[in-house]
């Protein structure tokens, strides 16, 4: 589990390289509030602590949520988001191996669903981005939510891309119009497809190294990029494109990183390409259709659900049972 | 031509460690002061010993003879004494003794007279060849030690192949590259008479790729012969396991629970064909095997041909002593074989290898932690089975959902511990699952035999009961008839007492005219007849919640069967 989180570090660091100190102090905060809430979930459970804490699966968790959640959000969101996750999504079930839904992102929905204010306020990348703010002042807006005299919060943040086309879908813009604003960026909005492809790139690794298996990236991307472009293909004025799909929000990063994971997935070969079928083709229908930007947290939790269901009816044919 | 060869899903390839015990040709073992000589060597019945303690025995004379039909005999590995035929550990995983006849050698290593037959074995009907080698008390050599003539019976199915197994897949063990580095003369030869014996058409010799010097002896070995085919098959483990062979071999899938008979296939271990050869053509039966003595706790290790119930601490001291940095010894390989308790057990015939593990050599057992679900097992496993479902359903004890999961296919290589990346022992909870399933379903059995025994029982004491009242009734109308009038008196006595009978529904009481001492008896039977239908309800209520145990109706049961 370490590994995934040494794939992790290149898009992190690019990430905050163009979006600025945020995504640090974000992941930093989520690493300590994870460790310690594992250690203390251990404790109570009478758990041997530092076998647990040293297996990195905490670790993943918070650099997972600490990547999904809206850079230079405040503290208590980030701490909040993450001990929930730890605590009600993994240690009450059972711990590692038993938790049926991604803790991540459980951790993430529940923030969303509770403090929607906080969990879209995202800031702009730095290129658009009318003023930054110094490693203090970042911290000093985490943590004491004041802000730089001169600088207003409105010049720091900026709808995502997929906010602003639903936003502006909504409004009855064409297409055309609403991406030719610079936050769209060339595929899927500036800065978050540079970050998407350095996920890819950790990803890809991950995948030579044979941790992960190819199964469920590759029907996940695969199911989104096809419905998208059908649809494309129908209204290009109203759906966006396969490669805005793929390369926006966290599709990559869900992809890759979070609908692998093992424990909450499915675990037969067949089932991990049903798995990912789904879980691409409901990130597909609820950023189109539904009423949160946020489809890959939502379609992977629901996609967990169905895991055990998909394993019992993908069991592969054992040896000697008809074949040959 | 290049055979064409196939592949089964899964696999693993473990370190090799085979060069370690490779370094020196075979060597035989210095004979032990004690042979100790198991009865029970192989699958099947012990076999019975048929000398008696305080005998003078020679090398190769019968002192156990198979019994029953899966069976094979023992022989005395050399000349000697039998000073005791009494329990003795056994290499068993759960450390188990059994009888075993015990040899004090002489030293002299005399052989009984022996030799081969006057008819060559291609004129012999096959049932008398199939005859010789059980008597001969061969075994499958391999490891599994099910008795070989068996297995050269094709039963009426036409064989198409004959397969030898050189696989030897399991990492250290080299007895069988030795042997057909050393002896394939020896193989070929045994071949030869299996195939005659199974009138196969085609007799593969698979051999792995990590065997060169083998594949090559035996390539210019049989160069001449007609119909058999040296094939050398890429390194992979579980390949020896019979079914996996066959799948890279032939495609053919042998369908679970069948056997390789099945698809035209007979499938045998390259030592056992030598011991065939050895007991055809030469007339010698089993008393040694080459054993593999190997493993970083050990000073020297090599091959070494020992005589059947040789300690395995006199041929450890053989190959120089143990170090002291030995973790355990193990029977077979790291894989599949088990430690053992002690080095005071003898090597049997199906003891292949004796491992000296240091704790490098094994993967010492670290923490284990819980199972993610991350299918690492699943693409391993040669049987395309879920091992990590199959390891929840285990420890929920869900032992129909695991027996749905196929459980039983399960062949226990151990591919799936071995790449488990949390450590957890999987083939432990199969072999647990297994054993529960197996006493689950013993005491099913054992509780329809009690209910059976007990409904006999009671639909008895009503037949005698009705038996005695016909009895009683017709001696009381020959008391008061007679003569001509006999044969009508009795009819009318069955009538009436049949009337009688069905009055009184099935119950049989006969309250008239009874002795003190008949009234006594009745009372008696009613007494328990009354017991016997109430164990019998709350038997049947037990049958029902699951069978645990040996009840106090079941010994009742038993007791009563007995008077």
């Amino acid at each position: 589990m370490l590994q995934v989180a040494y794939a992790l570090i290149p898009g992190m660091l690019l990430y905050s390289w163009l979006f600025g100190w945020g995504v640090i102090i974000n992941v930093l905060l989520a690493t300590v509030t994870a460790l310690a809430t594992e250690a203390l979930m251990l404790r109570l459970r009478q758990r041997p602590v530092k076998m647990f804490l040293t297996d990195g699966s905490a670790l993943v968790t918070a650099l997972l949520l600490g990547l999904a959640l809206p850079p230079l959000a405040p503290w208590w969101l980030i701490l909040l988001g993450t001990a929930f996750a730890i605590i009600f999504a993994k240690h009450i079930y059972g711990g590692l191996g038993f938790n049926p839904f991604n803790p991540a992102m459980v951790g993430y929905v529940m923030l969303l669903i509770s403090f929607p204010l906080e969990m879209t306020s995202w800031p702009a990348p730095l290129s658009l981005s009318e003023a930054h703010l110094t490693l203090s002042q970042s911290l000093s807006y985490v943590f004491g939510g004041s802000l730089p005299t001169g600088i207003r919060l409105d010049a720091l943040t900026m709808a995502t891309p997929l906010d602003a086309l639903r936003t502006e879908l909504g409004l009855n813009k064409a297409m055309a119009e609403i991406t030719a604003s610079p936050i769209f960026g060339s595929m899927g909005g500036t800065g978050w497809e540079w970050i998407s492809i350095a996920f890819l790139a950790g990803g890809l690794w991950l995948m030579y190294k044979n941790i992960i298996s190819w199964h469920v990236p590759a029907a996940m991307l695969g199911s989104l990029a096809l419905i998208s472009l059908v649809f494309y293909f129908i209204n290009p004025a109203t759906y966006s494109s396969p490669l805005f799909h793929l390369f926006s929000g966290g599709a990559i990063l869900g992809a890759f990183f979070i609908a692998t994971d093992p424990v909450s997935g499915a675990t037969t070969p067949r089932g991990r390409i049903y798995f990912g079928i789904g879980v691409g083709l409901l990130t597909y229908v609820i950023r189109s259709w539904g009423g949160y930007p946020d489809a890959v947290a939502f379609s992977i939790l629901l996609m967990n659900m169905a895991a055990p269901t998909i394993d019992h009816y993908t069991r592969p044919q054992v040896f000697g049972h008809g074949g040959k | 031509m290049i055979r064409q060869l196939f592949k089964f899903k899964g696999g693993i390839h473990p370190p090799q460690h085979k060069a370690i015990s490779t370094g020196q040709p075979i060597q035989a073992a210095t004979l032990a002061k004690e042979l100790v000589l198991p009865l029970h060597q192989h699958i099947g019945e012990s076999a019975q010993p048929i000398v008696e303690v305080g005998d003078r025995v020679l090398k190769g004379q019968k002192i156990a003879r198979a019994e029953g039909y899966v069976s094979a005999s023992v022989h005395a590995s050399s000349s000697g004494t039998v000073v005791a035929i009494e329990e003795r550990p056994i290499p068993h995983p759960s450390g188990l003794s059994a009888t075993c006849i015990i040899i004090d050698t002489d030293g002299e290593d005399r052989w009984i007279e022996h030799g081969p037959e006057a008819t060559p074995y291609t004129e012999m009907p096959a049932s008398h060849l199939r005859n010789l080698i059980r008597t001969s008390g061969i075994v499958g050599l391999g490891g599994a030690g099910f008795p070989s003539y068996i297995k050269l019976n094709p039963a009426g199915t036409e064989i198409d192949t004959l397969i030898l197994n050189g696989v030897e897949c399991e990492p250290y063990i080299s007895c069988d590259d030795m042997l057909m580095r050393e002896r394939p003369e020896q193989v070929i030869a045994g071949a030869k008479v299996m195939r005659h014996a199974l009138q196969a058409k085609q007799t593969l010799i698979a051999i792995e790729d990590n065997k060169p010097e083998a594949y090559a002896a035996l390539l210019k070995t049989c160069q001449d012969e007609v119909g058999i085919e040296v094939v050398q098959v890429p390194t992979l483990y579980p390949q020896g396991s019979e079914k996996q062979l066959i799948k890279v071999l032939t495609d053919k899938e042998v369908p679970s629970n069948g056997l390789p008979l099945q698809v035209g296939i007979v499938v045998h271990n390259v030592g056992t064909a030598a011991a065939i050869h050895n007991a055809i053509d030469l007339g010698k039966p089993l008393t040694s095997r080459i054993v593999t003595i190997t493993g970083d706790g050990v000073a020297e290790p090599c091959n070494l041909e020992v005589p059947l119930g040789t300690p395995m601490q006199h041929l450890l001291d053989q190959c120089g002593g143990l170090r002291n940095d030995v973790d355990r010894i193990i029977m077979g390989g790291p894989m599949m074989g088990f430690a053992m308790h002690s080095i005071d057990i003898p090597v049997i015939k199906t003891t292949n290898c004796i491992l000296a593990a240091t704790k490098d050599n094994v993967t010492p057992p670290s923490d284990i932690m819980p199972c993610i679900r991350c299918g690492a097992c699943a693409d391993v496993c040669p049987v395309e089975l879920l091992p990590q479902q199959l390891q929840w359903f285990a420890r929920a004890k869900e032992f129909d959902r695991a027996q749905e999961y196929n459980l039983f296919d399960c062949i226990e290589c151990g591919c799936c511990s071995y790449v488990c990346p949390s450590n957890i022992p999987l083939v432990h909870y199969y072999r647990y699952a297994k054993t529960e399933i197996w006493a689950q379903e013993r005491e099913k059995e054992k509780a329809d035999q009690a209910r059976q025994r007990h409904e006999f029982r009671q639909s008895r004491i009503e037949r005698e009961a009705a038996e005695k009242a016909a009895r009683l009734a017709k001696k009381k109308a020959a008391a008061q008839g007679g003569g001509s009038a006999k044969q009508a008196a009795i009819q009318a006595a069955m009538a009436r007492a049949k009337a009688k009978k069905q009055a009184q529904g099935s119950e049989p009481k006969n309250t008239d005219d009874l002795s003190e001492s008949q009234q006594q008896q009745v009372n008696k039977a009613d007494e328990m007849r009354a017991k016997a239908q109430q164990i019998a309800e709350s038997r049947r209520a037990q049958a029902q919640a699951a069978m645990t145990g040996n009840t106090d109706s079941d010994n009742h049961a038993a007791k009563d069967e007995k008077k």
